[in-house]
């Protein structure tokens, strides 16, 4: 890629060469945003695990009927999950090889993360709207 | 129109483990993304266990068994750090995006205080957990 030389290549072959072609940095900002937003969550998260330790079935869903805490939670939930599907992504595309074999660790880690959220944020909501049966 | 139609090049592959000294900042790297797979499993039992308490008192007690045994105690202790570290290692990306703290000995320095940190809050909440069963 030096000036001097003139560069005979089209686009989709120097896209082929270089990877991305600039949209990786959509990976990299969620990944930071994610990550930024999990610092204080994640801090909240470790109180919020030994309150529910000290407490059994009806502690934790009066805790969980808080709005407060169903809400960061949920968040919790939600970013974590978003964070960990990029960071795996990334970690498939390094050392999975071959195309079926890639796409499918990259096809299973979107779903599996998509419905633990899923599930999760329906938990919550359940417990949080509806109590204990 | 001279590589139009060539396909992807061969391209050059970078070293790998086997030709590196270990050192502090690699430590910190494969730690970081040992812990976020570690991770993964965590965020599907944090799932799990809100599952758990929506299905009812019965089911959680079941969930709060397994946690609850040494097996399911060893997880959330290596759980419990790899939260720690992962929240260092996300403060220090931040800076390192900032494009300070590349210098060897800054670099070397932010990461061990990143492994001390998730060490020392690992075992403040973990004593905590062990004198009162929790924060009531």
């Amino acid at each position: 890629m030096s000036a001097a030389k003139p560069d005979f290549r089209t686009p989709m072959s120097r896209a082929r060469g270089l990877g991305s072609a600039k949209h990786g940095v959509g990976h990299f900002i969620a990944d930071r945003v994610s990550g930024l937003a999990l610092i204080p969550l994640s801090i909240w998260a470790a109180y919020a695990g030994l309150k529910l330790a000290a407490g059994g079935y009806m502690a934790a869903v009066e805790w969980l009927a808080q709005p407060l805490n169903a809400v960061l939670l949920s968040l919790f939930i939600v970013a974590g999950l978003l964070h960990l599907r990029l960071a795996v992504q990334v970690v498939i595309e390094d050392y999975i090889e071959g195309f079926v074999p890639k796409s499918a660790a990259l096809i299973a880690n979107y779903l599996v993360c998509a419905l633990g959220a899923a599930l999760g944020v329906f938990a919550i909501l359940k417990v949080a709207l509806l109590g204990a049966f | 129109m001279t590589e139009a139609s060539s396909g992807v090049r061969e391209r050059p592959l970078s070293p790998h483990l086997q030709v590196w000294r270990w050192h502090v900042t690699m430590l910190g790297s494969i730690l970081h993304r040992a812990c976020l797979i570690g991770l993964y499993v965590g965020a599907l039992i944090l799932v799990a266990w809100a599952l758990a308490l929506a299905s009812g008192q019965q089911t959680y007690g079941v969930f709060i068994a397994v946690m609850g045994s040494l097996p399911g105690k060893l997880v959330l202790l290596g759980l419990t750090f790899a939260l720690f570290f992962t929240v260092a290692s996300n403060v220090r990306h931040l800076m390192w995006d900032t494009g300070r703290g590349f210098t060897p000995r800054v670099a070397d320095t932010i990461v061990i205080a990143g492994i001390v940190f998730a060490v020392v809050a690992t075992a403040v909440v973990w004593l905590i957990a062990g004198q009162t069963g929790g924060l009531s």
